[in-house]
């Protein structure tokens, strides 16, 4: 009954893309799409191209190159202390802040109006803000900032999830008694088995950073912004032609995204021959500043984060406030009377889908677990790229074709199409935070119980499952938290009709009223984060009394 | 009818490479001690017997319990109970569930029960039933796994490793009891260990595996 | 494999051949029977909450004519526009997932040359009968006729949006703004072009700048640089005295309000002349705000819905788009708190008990008066907005 499981899971995942691939090529090609005049030189003839491709592959690779290295100073330098478990209690919710939430309360911190300036401008009575620009330079550092600071937490919890795969602090003892600091030991010895294990979803930061639409458009540059954000203004020109342009954009984004992480994976055969040199130059690291810089710069990123949030909670209930005023003339609740009926109306059908697409994803997930253990079936390495190929072709590359492909056979828009479209995105995640702790189950458990008569499906439900229920509600809870953050997905697979929280706190985004920002920021923010709450408090509840189950 | 394990032929192979050969017979109650250095096949033989033979593995050969070929058959089907050196209690269900996780179909709910009571009381553990298992010391969970095993009624016994992880002064005890119960019970058992005290305790036949 | 046939079958079939299942708009009596307990997806622009309040006010009153009215939510009016052609091109001509556009301009003016509007109807609508059709611009859109394929529900003029506690006499010229902007430097902005508010801002320094605005009726033509030579010269001069000189710029209208708000620029542009005064009541503006017009009138236009060729809802579009028309609807619309736009009617036709009603609304503390108001100038036509904004996009939109 299993069987048929990883074959459905695989055209799940792969059918989707290749479609929405299929649905771009035509389009920048000249079909589909009438009237489109050689959409390819008139995308390469865009004035902006350049500078465009530049700024999203720069702010890309340095934000991954930033989250990546701050993940591993933080975990090098503070693995087991006081201050990483409140740095990883402070960070772990940020997780499921949606990016549009967090680039749009981090963007009125840092603006030269923002939080952080007004203080100084309240001290010094400036009445007018310095013109600096600060949010959307030219060169994409602010976007860079900003996606850094909602990566970091992605790729901690990763990596810490890897940690247990590799004897960390057995390694790491070894490595401190033949005389190496803490920093350098663990960067010899532990980074490259956890890199191993990361490196997928490294590189799904890595193409994130060069692709995404809703951090860039907050906190991007504009003249011009980058080239996905250029991708999504074609796809809604009123030119209609243009959108062959925004199809041949979005290959033209692919091929990019692909030498970007053909470079990024030379990198790591580069990075792999210096570290083996430092091995055996036997240098260490100036442990003190490393240490520092880790733990500074990460605390920095949760602070600011942090503080995003609470601009978003403050302008939800501010009357008027203006510069330089650090808060409100007065504090009112007409926001959310305003908005806030419609938010949680909306919430519900958020809810509603985030939980179906998690329980297909989930029910997909286990079978395709079950079955790797009963049947063996498993692709290995093959499977893990095929997992990830949603989430390493650009979102603006196949989506649009996704849209148009299931039209041409006749499947309008519809909530069935976004439910889809979500799973497309929820399973990978799903299958990655489950994957781990299933393998890690100590198969012993189910040898006794067979011994004792247990059949297969008894081990499942009343062993397995049970014990596992911890990793299971984590896995339900991250995949609520993508199915609400899908942007994209849901406006173009539900053809405006299917409105999430996202969709209309981006809609909402483009007016600027902070006010409405931050009732729906917070509310989505909120939406992402009670699974993750509910997924701590139940098995803490359901097992109180089980010592046995709290580390599991 | 031929009762007790008999090991007829068995030759394990990975990969063409034959790993062990072996043909053995255990009587009800006795015990056959398997000795060899890690990687001589020992946990091997014991997942033949099991059923749960990983697909790198080949075996051929067959081998019998109280006469019937276990070849083919679901390892839930055979009625053969393992012990780890580990006690693994599932920890998700208190001590009395655990107890009850093997107990053959039928009865009523207080059958069950007092069959459950009855075999804590038989191990000293009177009234341990609501306990969470991770709360036992050491030697109480060892009696524990095997009062579980041994209320599935089982038909054979394997025992991996099972005495190493317990303190010096437990192990001798737990041994005892043990090969007590196992012989009281008339189920014939399959050792493997690295301990020549092990195999001493046991008093029964013992094979010396190579590389 | 079948879906590459299903591809290539789908192309063969994209043939137009417009099925017609729609009612016939000069039978309301049959409209508004069949309206009933039909589901409209009106596909509006969602950046306002104003907007969307008064939608959902629309939405009420569909509700006793039996029609279920839903706002969907755009960032962009094309997007709408996308979907009805996605969906023509795969062979859906009825069934629509679009029932009802809130539309002008350009996007108007694609969608009736490529076919895809049903009508006409607007002058079939019982409401039409109060429409201003001699004095307002409500039968032509950005000068391409409307022929009933679109019925209009708003009058839109460019306004400055100004605070007056920075700005003692604001600039009511091309030439003075510029003034202006040299001794406040980083003080103005205007929303990124091809933002229409934006390009509505190139548009009117335009009319400001030539000398000859008739041309601007006529499509572009081979004359464009000559004609526009002037205005790129005053951009050159305007945008290193711009808030961040230029290398940045607001996304959209309403986000200018919250720059002023900030304190990072001293003015700003609206569609609407009520617009700053709902922003004051919502806190979203200084109560020091202003509004004023260039000496030599400004830009104005009107709003539409048109309702696609495969709409699913045509007879219940039509009752929305005849709710949208009613004198009430058209006052709440004009209430300053509320919404602030301006209506389409001519009080001559209305009921004395409605006129009163119009003329006893407060405009509120930042909107001008009609008279105030002053000229209203009529749109270029659409090629010349799409032309400006490419051209500003080339020449600043990605330079360094």
């Amino acid at each position: 009954m299993l069987r048929p499981l990883p074959l459905l899971t695989t055209l799940v995942l792969a059918g989707p893309v290749l479609v929405g691939l299929i649905g771009a090529v035509l389009p920048a090609f000249g079909y589909l799409v009438p009237g489109a005049d050689m959409p390819f030189s008139r995308a390469l003839d865009w004035p902006g191209l350049t500078r465009a491709l530049g700024v999203s592959v720069f702010s890309g690779v340095l934000s991954t190159l930033g989250a990546l290295g701050l993940a591993t100073l933080i975990l090098a330098g503070w693995h087991g202390t006081r201050p990483f478990a409140w740095l990883e209690r402070a960070l772990s919710p940020l997780l499921a802040v949606p990016h549009a939430a967090a680039a749009l309360g981090l963007a009125f911190v840092v603006a030269p109006s923002g939080w952080l300036m007004r203080a100084p401008a309240t001290l010094l009575g400036w009445e007018r803000p310095p013109d600096l620009l600060i949010l959307g330079d030219p060169f994409g550092l602010s976007l860079a900032a900003g996606l850094v600071a909602k990566e970091l937490p992605f790729l901690l919890l990763m990596m810490l999830a890897a940690l247990g795969q590799v004897q960390a602090g057995s390694r790491l003892a070894v490595a401190r008694s033949l005389g190496q600091g803490r920093v350098a030991g663990w960067l010899k010895t532990i980074f490259p088995g956890v890199y191993a294990q990361v490196r997928l979803p490294v590189l799904v930061v890595l193409v994130f950073g060069v692709t995404n639409v809703d951090v860039a458009v907050i906190l991007g540059p504009t003249t011009p912004s980058t080239l996905s954000v250029q991708i999504t203004r074609w796809m809604t020109d009123p030119d209609l032609s243009t959108r062959a342009v925004a199809a041949a954009g979005g290959l033209i984004l692919f091929a990019a995204t692909l030498a970007v992480l053909a470079a990024w994976i030379a990198g790591e055969h580069v990075l792999a021959r210096l570290g083996r040199a430092w091995v055996w130059s036997g240098h260490g690291l100036p442990e003190r500043a490393a240490r520092g810089t880790g733990l500074g710069l990460a605390t920095v990123s949760a602070v600011m984060v942090l503080l995003g949030l609470a601009a978003l909670a403050v302008w939800s209930v501010a009357a008027r406030w203006t510069f330089p005023d650090l808060l409100p003339e007065g504090l009112t609740l007409r926001s959310w009377n305003r908005f806030g009926p419609e938010m949680l109306a909306t919430a519900g059908d958020t809810m509603l889908l985030a939980v179906a697409a998690t329980l297909v994803s989930l029910v997909l997930v286990i079978g395709c677990l079950e079955a790797e253990v009963r049947h063996g079936l498993t692709a290995g390495q093959r499977a893990l790229w095929l997992l990830y190929l949603p989430l390493l072709i650009p979102q603006v590359t196949f989506l649009p074709g996704l849209q148009l492909l299931p039209l041409s056979l006749g499947i309008g828009p519809s909530l069935w199409l976004v439910l889809l479209g979500h799973v497309v995105f929820v399973l990978p995640y799903v299958f990655l935070s489950l994957s781990g702790p299933f393998h890690a189950w100590d198969p012993r458990f189910a040898q006794v119980a067979t011994g004792l008569g247990a059949s297969r499906n008894r081990v499942l439900w009343r062993l397995r499952l049970p014990m596992l229920i911890g990793p299971i509600l984590t896995a339900v809870a991250v995949g609520m938290a993508v199915s609400v953050g899908q942007y994209l997905t849901t406006l173009l697979l539900g053809g405006g009709r299917v409105t999430t929280m996202v969709t209309e706190a981006v809609a909402l985004a483009s007016g600027g009223n902070r006010r409405a920002i931050g009732v729906w920021g917070l509310g989505q923010a909120l939406a992402a984060l009670l699974p993750f709450a509910l997924a701590l408090l139940l098995p803490a509840i359901l097992y109180r009394n089980r010592r046995g189950m709290r580390h599991g | 009818m031929d009762r007790g394990l008999r090991i007829e032929g068995l030759r394990i192979t990975r990969g063409g490479e034959t790993l062990l050969a072996i043909d053995a017979h255990v009587a009800p109650g006795a015990v056959l001690t398997l000795m060899g250095p890690s990687g001589s096949g020992k946990s091997t033989l014991l997942s033949v017997v099991m059923g749960d033979l990983a697909p790198a593995f080949r075996a051929t050969g067959r081998v019998l319990l109280d006469g019937r070929d276990l070849t083919g058959l679901a390892p839930e089907a055979r009625h053969v109970g393992i012990l780890y050196q580990d006690p693994l209690l599932f920890p998700h269900l208190d001590v009395a569930t655990n107890l009850a996780f093997g107990l053959p179909r039928g009865g009523t709910r207080a059958e069950r029960r007092a069959a459950v009571e009855a075999a804590l009381a038989e191990i000293g553990l009177d009234g341990y039933g609501p306990r969470d298992p991770a709360t036992l010391s050491g030697g109480q969970a060892a009696r524990v796994a095997l009062m579980r095993t041994l209320l599935s009624k089982p038909c054979a016994l394997l025992l991996d490793e099972p005495f190493s992880k317990l303190d010096t002064d437990r192990r001798d005890q737990i041994r005892q009891l043990v090969f007590a119960r196992a012989r009281a019970a008339e189920i014939p058992v399959l050792m493997v260990t690295h301990d020549a005290a092990d195999a001493e305790a046991a008093g029964g036949e013992i094979i010396r595996l190579g590389v | 494999m079948r879906l590459a046939l299903s591809l290539l079958a789908a192309l063969a079939l994209s043939a137009p051949a417009t099925a017609q299942t729609a009612p016939d708009p000069t039978d309301w009596a049959a409209v508004s029977t069949a309206a009933r307990g039909q589901t409209v997806y009106w596909h509006a622009w969602g950046g306002s909450t104003a907007t969307n309040d008064f939608i959902a006010w629309i939405g009420e009153q569909a509700a006793e004519e039996g029609v279920d009215l839903r706002h969907v939510k755009l960032t962009d009016t094309a997007d709408a526009v996308g979907v009805v052609l996605n969906e023509l091109q795969s062979g859906i001509e009825s069934g629509g997932s679009v029932d009802l556009i809130w539309i002008n301009g350009a996007n108007f003016a694609s969608m009736k040359e490529a076919g895809l509007l049903f009508g006409p109807f607007a002058q079939h609508l019982p409401n039409w009968r109060y429409v201003d059709t001699e004095d307002k611009t409500v039968e032509t859109d950005f000068t391409v006729p409307t022929q009933g394929y679109e019925s209009p529900w708003a009058m839109a003029q460019l306004v400055f949006v100004y605070d007056s506690a920075d700005v003692e006499t604001p600039p009511a010229s091309a030439a003075k703004l510029l003034q202006w902007a040299h001794e406040n430097p980083g003080r103005f902005t205007f929303p990124q072009p091809p933002d229409f508010l934006g390009t509505t801002f190139l548009k009117q320094m335009l009319i400001e700048l030539t000398d000859d605005t008739a041309r601007l009726q006529d499509p572009v033509g081979d004359d464009y640089e000559e004609v526009t030579g002037i205005l790129w010269d005053y951009l050159d001069q305007l945008e290193p005295l711009l808030w961040r000189q230029g290398r940045a710029y607001p996304e959209t209208g309403p986000r200018q309000f919250q720059l002023i708000n900030d304190g990072e620029v001293d003015i700003a542009l609206s569609f609407s002349p009520g617009e700053a005064t709902t922003a004051i009541e919502n806190f979203e503006l200084p109560e020091s705000v202003r509004t004023y017009v260039l000496e030599g009138g400004t830009l104005g236009n009107a709003s539409f819905v048109a309702i696609p060729v495969n709409a699913n809802a045509h007879a219940g579009a039509m009752v929305v788009a005849d709710i949208l028309l009613s004198p009430a609807a058209q006052l709440r619309a004009q209430t300053p708190d509320i919404l602030g736009y301006g209506t389409v009617l001519d009080m001559e036709k209305l009921s004395e008990e409605d006129r009163a009603a119009f003329a006893e609304l407060d405009l509120g503390i930042a909107t001008l008066s009609p008279e105030e108001l002053g000229t209203v100038l009529p749109e270029p036509h659409p090629t010349w907005a799409t032309r400006l904004a490419a051209d500003w996009v080339a020449r600043y939109g990605v330079a360094d």
